[in-house]
């Protein structure tokens, strides 16, 4: 993973990146632990030569999340993190402005997370609103960062089924981590009990959107299931492996990004998510 | 002129001797510190020296007799030799008892040599195979140039010529004997050996006792570095120890990953330490190799990492994680040295300060912490294989005199079926017993021995607040590895229990005829001692008594009891699997089809997954809990073992 030497110029081998970094949680036991994207992020920060990545959680810190952020710095052994920025918010605080006047402070070129929380909201907005905020590109679903060379970065986003793209973004930017990405490697005890948790003092900004929210327990979802009509072993295989294929849907390339956003408006409005 | 040349002689190889002495402690101190008890140690070294370690050695006879003429003759004709020759005490008494003992010597040293004529391939060459001659020139030379002040030949006999040649013979036998021992010779581990013996770190380990717990990691200290990372990162009684290695092989002969082909040799694991310890490569090794490892292309130094995150340092991390912590080196070695406690510690590094254990490692870890079981199973799915038995929970019941400890087995098919066996049992027999059900968790023991440390102490602190809250008189369990953790690595945690494994507690039940069995009508049964159970606790009696009471004649295998053979499924081994030529548990199934056995009863879920890996045909494995109900008179009180059943049947 570890890029080449040569692609390396003299401003890359400083490059900073900032990570951020969630509690996550267990899918069977519930535990708190390090959320698995972002620990994915953590290890593709790793794989930039040169980078020395930062890491940042913003949100509340108790002791179970604290082990569990902790876990992200015994990521570090042998490298030079020993440290985490917490940023500490009330639970029902809106992250984002203070994740952003903080990364403005921090100024890394490149920011990397998980596509989605494990807790929390988990709707896999943050990203887009923060990149909204700070007005920077993002990449979304990154399976590898191929390089970083003269400010723009050019890595491999992941489509389903496999297929990757290629895409070359221009620095400062935001780019999360898929579950395509490679493994994290292992958390040491000794460098996580010995990293420092850097707490940073930024008031919380409460969540106005959220305050008319109403919260309900997830219910399960009806399945629809699939009907498979296969007369042979293959077709049945083909059946199973199929993604669900949306019926219509048009391909358009080579567009201009006016044409591309008129297209997007006129989808939104034929489905009746725009009025 | 010899008269004026031998005090010279002694005196400047006596001082030489002290100063390597000097340096040689001041390399062991270099350790992280242990308190030993001194005074005590250095007052019982004699006897550890002469029961304790002459003990294991007798295991050998022709060796034993061997060291007893040569080690015995030389200490009494090294202290005489300084008396007389060094500060010229003129006693002829003392003269023909020098004579005398370097007699004996000589005769032992042509054993020794009788020995290196044609060396098993254990023993270490090299430097080693001049041993003997320099015993001989030591015992000679000093039984030569003690004649004449015994009066046995007149002072003046011979010429310059003479005295000049004896004198020569004289100064090798010193160097090698005196200078060596302090030097790094060969002769290092009489030295460096006796003092092991003093400060051991396992005293309990002498007079017949036994301590196997590996030793708890203090996680309070931050900043200390966890585990042995550099060869300083050892207690400076663990240097000690590795420095009175003999070389002799003895654990290389029975180490079950060196036999299969895996890169691990107790014995040069042990060398590779002593060149971490003094610094330098491992070129001046003259044994046997890691399987597969060239010797020269490591080296190391005290300060100096001993697994390298990229590249070769000291030890490569395959080796030591070959380990399945069976502990037949350590039951072997002369010395006494702890050879499972030096791979752990290392380990420890690789899992708490490294993080580079190898990936199976890894998702073992991260279950146990997300989930409490090696396999990340639902800690609520741990009572499914009881589903129709109606256990009784501790929980509810509050107390009970038994507390079952089922282990991770409850998760796995074929334990299952042991687990079933066993509740049988203690139901026939009217046992009070009760679980922890969906409380009880991983005892820690794969955590600890992958490295874990942290994992382990946090998955035995939750266990021992659960069991506070039970009342219970004995626990009892068909896992070894469990009962060994419960039984030797608790207390030190704060948890101090009486376990039984469940081979004692059946054995017990039966003596006391608290059930009735039909006699064993099958074919000839072969039993395979459990690491965990065997070597570790030393319960070698009770499994055969049952098996025995069960009406069966049970033929030993060539290595059986403290010499048993592992499974290969000890020491999170399994779970690394690190390839070598053969496969461990194959060789032990070789072992049990030597005896012809159309059986082997075990006691332990891990012999029986790894035994019963091999593939057929091959002997039934079953468990001893398996074998005693499938007998019972009782009418079983459940619904028959059916999976089990057929193949017992088929047996009677
Ligand atoms: S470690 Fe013990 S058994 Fe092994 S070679 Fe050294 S002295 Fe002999
Ligand atoms: S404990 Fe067993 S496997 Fe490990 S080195 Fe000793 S003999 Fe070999």
């Amino acid at each position: 993973m570890q890029l080449d030497a040569e692609s390396l110029t003299e401003s890359e081998s400083s490059l900073s990146i900032a990570v951020l970094v969630s509690v996550g949680r267990h899918p069977l036991t519930g535990r708190p632990r390090r959320a698995d994207q972002d620990a994915r992020a953590l290890e593709m920060a790793f794989s930039v030569a040169g980078a020395a990545p930062a890491l940042l959680h913003a949100g509340p810190c108790d002791d179970p999340s604290e082990d569990a952020l902790r876990c992200y710095l015994g990521m570090g052994g042998g490298t030079d993190l020993d440290s985490l920025i917490v940023l500490e918010q009330t639970a029902d605080a809106d992250i984002i402005p203070a994740l952003a006047d903080e990364l403005t402070a921090l100024g890394p070129q490149l920011v990397l997370c998980g596509t989605r929380a494990e807790t929390g909201e988990s709707s896999g907005m943050l990203p887009y609103l923060l990149a909204e905020r700070l007005g920077w590109p993002i990449i979304t679903g990154v399976a590898e960062i191929e390089s970083i060379h003269e400010g723009v970065v050019v890595a491999l986003q992941a489509l389903p089924r496999g297929q990757r793209r290629r895409l070359s973004v221009r620095l400062p930017a935001i780019a999360t981590a898929d579950s395509a990405a490679p493994a994290p490697r292992a958390s040491a005890y000794g460098p996580a009990m010995r990293g420092a948790l850097t707490f940073s003092n930024t008031g919380s900004a409460d969540d106005e959107a959220r305050q008319d929210w109403l919260v309900s327990p997830a219910r399960k979802r009806p399945k629809r299931l699939k009907i498979i009509t296969a007369t042979s072993a293959r077709e049945r295989f083909k059946a199973a492996a199929a993604k669900s294929q949306g019926g219509g849907g048009k391909v358009l390339k080579d567009l201009s990004p006016e044409a591309a956003a008129e297209a997007i408006q006129a989808l939104l409005k034929e489905e009746g998510v725009l009025r | 002129m010899l008269d004026q040349l031998l005090p010279v002689l002694i005196i400047a190889a006596l001082a030489l001797a002290v100063v390597g002495a000097a340096r040689r402690v001041f390399l062991w101190r270099r350790g992280r510190p242990s308190p030993v008890a001194f005074f005590s140690g250095l007052i019982s070294m004699p006897r550890r020296y002469l029961v304790d370690l002459h003990h294991v050695v007798a295991r050998d006879k022709y060796i034993s007799r061997t060291h007893v003429a040569t080690a015995g003759g030389f200490v009494v004709a090294a202290i005489l030799a300084i008396v007389v020759h060094g500060f010229g005490l003129d006693s002829t008494l003392l003269a023909w008892l020098l004579i005398a003992s370097a007699l004996c010597m000589f005769v032992g040293s042509l054993f020794v040599a009788k020995r290196r004529a044609d060396p098993p391939d254990r023993l270490s060459k090299g430097p080693w195979m001049r041993l003997p001659k320099s015993l001989m020139a030591f015992s000679l030379g000093v039984f030569l140039v003690t004649l004449p002040t015994a009066g046995v030949v007149p002072a003046d006999i011979g010429g310059w010529a003479l005295a000049a040649g004896l004198s020569g013979v004289v100064a090798w036998g010193l160097g090698e004997m005196f200078l060596g021992m302090t030097w790094g010779g060969p002769m290092k581990h009489a030295f460096a050996g006796a003092l092991h013996l003093a400060f051991h770190r396992r005293p309990e380990r002498f007079g017949g006792g036994r301590s196997t717990g590996l030793k708890a990691l203090d996680l309070s200290d931050r900043e200390a570095p966890l585990g042995a990372g550099k060869p300083e990162d050892f207690k400076w009684n663990q240097l000690l120890g590795f420095d009175a290695c003999v070389q002799c092989g003895r654990c290389e002969a029975v180490c079950p990953a060196f036999a299969a082909g895996q890169p691990l040799n107790p014995k040069k694991l042990i060398q590779d330490m002593v060149v971490g310890l003094a610094g330098g490569t491992d070129a001046g090794y003259h044994g046997s190799p890691y399987p597969g490892k060239p010797v020269g292309e490591h080296s190391g130094a005290p300060h100096q990492a001993i697994v390298a995150r990229q590249g070769k340092a000291l030890v490569d991390p395959e080796t030591l994680w070959s380990c399945t912590t069976c502990r037949a080196c350590v039951e072997e070695c002369p010395m006494m040295i702890e050879h499972v406690d030096a791979i752990v510690d290392m380990r420890r590094h690789i899992t708490l300060e490294l993080g580079v254990t190898p990936d199976k490692g890894v998702q073992v870890i991260e279950n146990l912490i997300a989930t409490d079981n090696p396999s990340g199973f639902s800690p609520d799915s741990r009572m499914h294989w009881a589903a129709d038995l109606n256990l009784p929970l501790m929980s509810e019941k509050g107390s009970a005199d038994v507390l079952l400890w089922m282990g991770d087995g409850a998760f796995d098919q074929r334990n299952q079926r042991t687990l079933r066996a066993l509740v049988q049992i203690l139901r026939a027999a009217n046992v009070d017993f009760a679980v922890l059900g969906n409380d009880e968790r991983d005892s820690g023991d794969l955590a600890r021995r992958l490295g874990d440390e942290a994992t382990f102490q946090s998955l035995a602190r939750r266990n021992i607040a659960t069991l506070a809250n039970a009342e219970f008189e004995s626990i009892v369990t068909c896992d070894p590895h469990s009962f060994h953790v419960l039984k030797n690595e608790y207390p030190e945690l704060g948890g101090s229990y009486t376990v039984y494994h469940h081979s004692t507690f059946i054995a017990d039940l039966m003596a006391n005829n608290r059930f009735q069995v039909t006699p064993w009508k099958g074919n000839s049964v072969t039993y395979h001692d459990p690491c965990y159970l065997g070597r570790y606790n030393g319960e070698y009696e009770a499994p055969r008594n049952v098996l025995k009471a069960l009406g069966m004649d049970v033929v030993e295998m060539q290595r059986s009891g403290y010499k048993s053979r592992c499974c290969g499924g000890g020491g999170a081994a399994p779970v690394i699997d690190i390839p070598g030529k053969r496969r461990i548990p194959d060789m032990r199934m070789e072992d049990i089809r030597e005896t012809g056995a159309e059986l082997v009863a075990v006691g332990c879920p891990q012999c029986t997954a790894m035994l019963e890996g091999v593939v057929e045909p091959s002997p039934q494995v079953r468990d001893i809990a398996e074998l005693v109900a499938a007998n019972l008179v009782e009418p079983a009180p459940q619904k028959p073992l059916s999976p089990s059943r057929p193949t017992v049947e088929v047996m009677h």
